[in-house]
């Protein structure tokens, strides 16, 4: 089969078994694991096939026309573009689609709605394929809108909670939010370059010979630049994501590490060349990209729930993407795009598998209550080479992108980069090493409270159990993850059952990629743009550097709080805060950053307050003004239906009289009209 | 001669007798009242036949019909009065309100036989049980 | 055909014309006693003198054989039956003060309305019009006869039968319910 063949199969199967799935799921629910592994495994290894075959060489395109638009010049077609980019972005997606799928076995294994959530994961698999290959700008957003959907289902897979039922709407809304003006600016890129086919748009853009430029920059990109941070969780548009942890972990794993996230970050990485054409674009992606790593960092080290920590590390980590894109350097983006995806998937897995052991999704609870070490050590070990890798320690996968990241921004801002602003540069350069800082300390936080030694408090084991019922409760706004509770519901009280081998492996299998992915920097250039991603000393230095400073400055404050827990006897109330050193560390900063910086209470007070006054406002109208039409429309035929009956005596001389009268008038009127005297 | 004072008769004739219709009581008396009408139209057929001198001579042809029409009318109208005094022991017009638009229970409609032979039966000696007999069964009809 | 230059004015009356509007007057002001009286017997004794005037009319007219018919079939059988009528439904006798209905004026408004409207226009379209009664007779018997038995006979068949109906209808309505109960 020709590579054109692989490829279009990658996404064709994942599709098929999602349809078999949902047939199939309710009367053959014996069939449903085979049918969400096996094509998922089987795409996996197509794109690897793709990708090997396709090797960094020339792109492959393949395009049929799907359907005729209104103008000729502009038809909507099923095009392929395989570049190194799209065939290592969908390895990646494949490989964590694969993990999610057969982590979701052993996750869900128990869970009555099994066979529909997988069908729904390969459908979401099915569509992120599609917006990796997808040449055309239409199909592309045709996957872009499957993702939406499906991450809608898969957020509210636990719709009896009204948590999961609040963020998956939020979800929703959001990114559709951004996805308005994301379909305006691609149908305003598709005028304006005359084509929807992404290569065409890049080729054109990018060859000097041609001159071509497009009308509306700045506008154009800006309009994208909404959808893209709708889906990528960027400032002002990440509050989904957090929220989004209500859903299952694998889910969480599956959005944050490979798919929903990484389709705005690879949509603009594919479609560079129409951002660097405007300068203000970029400058707007940048400030963006620093506000995100920045303050998403400081909530991420201010959250209790562990996955609340982690979504907002990956937004932090997102932002370093866009970042990376804001210096116009794709290949560094994808690059930590790939890291990113491998170990944050992998911090997925692990914090389930740690949550499924400690019986809660709490740090502060987790730390109380003992270490995860013992009680499922696969998932401490994996959780700390992730962990190293988020921190960017060297030689870990994450220490490699970031630097690429950091290096394209230090070119940029020492103006080597053609067509970057110098203060893009430095505005990423500054934000990248503050946000290194508050991620080696937010890492080494989640690691010495999730897995750190328990404290010597053995004796009071029993009261701490009891105590981390409400501070689950009370902790933050998330509930606790149903499936995690019912499974650990004897974790809870002191013991957890034995985690599933498929989940450990799985654990492991993604630990290799965190362990190792960046020791591929000498090849990758080979099948991006060609430009050298290896570290360079200064910001290696530096950023290392700051590293460790976060991370001993987090060690030193938990050292301090814990022996200050320790000498308190804990008080049982939702504000003990234990021996959490994010406290301590962000100082008055910490009750901002715990709630997100407040941005859902300025989105309450901008938006849904209003839109709910106005709702109130619609149904006082439609209630009180449009219904009393309507009733009116009743009554008064009523009325006249009263006066008329009351006119109804029974007396046949009324009745005539009223007859012979109104004739009267007519033949008066009639006369009147025919010798036309009245008329004057 | 000229025709405007048969016509004006008959025009006056006719509206005598419209209002002898709507505002008499007694049905026989709106019979009468019928009648007039009926010879102003006459009164018209004739005096344009003549006007005309139709060599048909539709107008007196149909004056006569009506003429015949007119007692047949007259034979069948005084029957159909003749019965509802029978039943109702009443002939006039204006207390025939069977089919009057009534909320809740009417108060004279529904009971021909209750209140207005309490008024009327005296009066009438022979025929005042079979009215009260034949009065509650068309009024069983109507109801 | 007589909206001649020379007809005859209104200020110089026939003598046909004058009998005619005095006729007409005796004729208008029994048919209003007639809906006006409060007797009822009265009544239809002036309505006798109403359809003699209008007998009279017809006489005035030249329409022989139409005012004798109207006076056999009118004066002579319609009030009879309505005297009739009047007595089986046990009429007062005398004044009865309640001969007009509440509707009184509601109908006296209809048709002086009426009166007006038809005068106007009536006036109006016929003001000129002369009828040459001295020419010949139109509605002698002959003529009558003629026409009727000539042109109109199947007409004049179907009201015989019509006629029969009516007369057959006026029975059945009139006789007394069940001859097996005999009423009681």
């Amino acid at each position: 089969m020709s590579t054109t063949t692989l490829a279009v199969l990658v996404p064709l199967l994942p599709f098929l078994g999602a349809v078999a799935g949902l047939l199939l799921g309710r009367t053959a629910p014996g069939f449903a694991r085979p049918l969400a592994v096996l094509p998922t495994l089987a795409a996996t290894a197509l794109a690897i096939t793709v990708a090997a075959r396709q090797g960094g060489d020339e792109p492959l395109r393949a395009a049929t026309e799907l359907t005729p638009t209104g103008n000729a010049a502009l038809p909507v077609q099923l095009a392929l573009h395989l570049d190194g980019f799209a065939v290592l972005v969908a390895v990646l997606v494949g490989v964590v689609a694969s993990c999610v799928q057969l982590y979701s076995t052993g996750y869900l294994r128990e869970d009555p709605r099994y066979p529909s959530y997988a069908a729904l994961v390969s459908l979401f698999t099915a569509a992120m394929f599609l917006v990796v290959y997808s040449d055309d700008l239409i199909v592309l957003l045709v996957g872009w809108e499957i993702m939406g959907i499906c991450s809608y289902f898969l957020v509210g897979h636990y719709w009896e909670t009204p948590a999961a039922r609040a963020a998956s709407l939020k979800a929703f809304l959001v990114t559709k939010l951004g996805d308005v003006p994301f379909l305006i600016g691609i149908l305003a890129l598709a005028s304006d370059a005359g084509t929807f086919r992404i290569s065409t748009i890049t080729t054109r853009l990018t060859s000097s010979l041609s001159g071509f430029e497009l009308q509306h920059p700045t506008l154009v990109a800006l309009l994208l630049l909404a959808g893209v941070a709708g889906k990528s969780a960027q400032f002002p548009l990440h509050s989904w994501l957090p929220d989004a942890m209500a859903g299952p972990t694998p889910v969480s794993a599956l959005i944050h590490a490979a798919t929903m996230v990484a389709a705005g970050v690879y949509f603009v990485a594919r479609l560079l060349p129409v951002f660097t054409a405007s300068t203000a674009a970029l400058a707007v992606l940048a400030v963006l990209a620093a506000v995100t790593m920045t303050g998403s960092a400081l909530a991420a080290l201010a959250q209790d729930d562990i996955k609340r920590v982690l979504a907002y590390s990956t937004v932090s980590q997102l932002a370093y993407m866009a970042a990376a894109l804001a210096v116009a350097d794709r290949g560094a983006a994808v690059f930590h795009l790939l890291t990113h995806g491998a170990f944050k998937a992998l911090l997925f897995l692990g914090a389930g598998v740690a949550i499924h052991a400690a019986g809660t999704n709490s740090l502060t609870a987790m730390a109380r209550t003992g270490g995860i070490a013992k009680r499922a050590p696969d998932a401490y070990w994996t959780l700390t080479v992730a962990l190293l890798a988020l921190a960017a320690i060297p030689p870990f996968a994450g220490f490699f992108s970031k630097e690429a990241v950091l290096g394209a921004a230090e070119h940029a801002a020492l103006g080597d980069a053609h067509g970057v602003p110098v203060g893009v540069g430095w505005i990423v350069l500054i934000a990248g090493l503050v946000t290194a800082l508050l991620t080696a300390a937010y890492a080494a936080r989640l690691w010495l409270l999730a897995g750190g030694d328990p404290r010597p408090r053995g004796a009071e084991a029993g009261t701490d159990a009891d105590a981390a019922g409400p501070d689950a409760v009370a902790s933050d706004a998330v509930a606790p993850d149903p499936a995690g509770g019912a499974q650990a519901g004897p974790g809870a009280a002191g013991h957890s059952a034995p985690t599933p081998a498929v989940m450990t492996a799985v654990l492991w299998l993604l630990a290799l990629p965190s362990l190792a992915l960046g020791l591929a920097f000498p090849v990758l250039p080979d099948w991006f743009d060609g430009e050298d991603l290896g570290p360079t000393l200064a910001t290696s230095v530096l950023a290392t550097g700051v590293a460790l400073v976060g991370a001993l400055l987090t060690f030193a404050a938990w050292r301090h709080t814990s022996a200050f827990a320790a000498a308190r006897p804990p008080t049982g109330t939702g504000s003990d805060t234990g021996s959490d050193p994010g406290p301590l560390l962000l100082g008055p900063l910490h009750r901002h950053a715990a709630a997100g910086f407040h941005l859902d209470a300025v989105y309450a007070a901008l938006v849904v307050r209003p839109v709910a006054a106005s709702a109130r406002l619609v149904r006082f109208l439609d209630r009180e003004v449009v219904d009393a039409y309507v009733r009116g429309a009743g009554a008064g035929p009523r009325l006249l239906g009263a006066a008329v009956r009351r006119a109804q005596t029974g007396n046949v001389q009324t009745y005539l009289s009223a007859l012979l009268a109104g004739s009267l008038v007519l033949g008066v009127i009639a006369v009147i009209a025919a010798t036309g005297t009245g008329g004057a | 001669m000229h025709l405007v004072y048969p016509a004006t008769l008959a025009v006056l004739l006719f509206c005598v007798g419209l209002y002898g219709v709507l505002a008499r009581r007694n049905a026989i008396l709106v019979l009468m009242s019928v009648e007039l009408m009926l010879n102003a139209v006459n009164l018209n057929l004739v005096a344009f036949d003549v006007w005309l001198r139709d060599s048909l001579h539709a107008g007196q042809a149909l004056t006569l019909f009506t003429i015949a029409i007119a007692a047949a009318e007259i034979g069948i109208g005084l029957a159909i009065v003749l019965l509802v005094y029978r039943n109702r022991g009443s002939s006039d017009i204006d207390r025939l309100r069977d089919l009057r638009e009534g909320t809740g229970p009417p108060q004279d409609g529904s009971g021909p036989g209750s209140a207005d032979e309490k008024s009327l039966a005296p009066a009438t000696d022979n025929a005042a049980g079979s009215g009260s007999d034949q009065g509650t069964s068309a009024g069983r009809q109507h109801a | 055909m007589t909206l001649t230059a020379s007809h005859p004015g209104f200020l110089s009356p026939a003598g046909v014309e004058i009998v005619f509007v005095l006729v007409g007057l005796v004729t208008l002001g029994a048919a209003l006693v007639t809906v006006t009286t409060r007797q009822l017997v009265h009544a239809a004794l002036w309505l006798v003198a109403a359809l003699g005037g209008v007998a009279v009319e017809y006489l005035l007219l030249t329409a022989e054989f139409i005012a004798w018919v109207q006076v056999l079939i009118y004066v002579g059988s319609v009030v009879v039956l309505l005297l009739f009528g009047l007595m089986l439904t046990r009429a007062p006798i005398g004044r009865s003060p309640d001969a007009d209905s509440g509707n009184r004026w509601v109908a006296l408004a209809v048709a002086v309305a009426a009166a007006a409207t038809l005068l106007t226009v009536v006036i109006d379209a016929f003001r000129s019009t002369w009828i040459d009664v001295e020419e010949s007779v139109a509605g002698s018997s002959k003529v009558t006869g003629t026409a009727l038995f000539r042109h109109w006979v199947l007409p004049f068949e179907a009201l015989s039968v019509l006629l029969l109906a009516a007369l057959v209808g006026a029975i059945v309505l009139s006789r007394r319910h069940g001859q097996k109960g005999s009423d009681r």
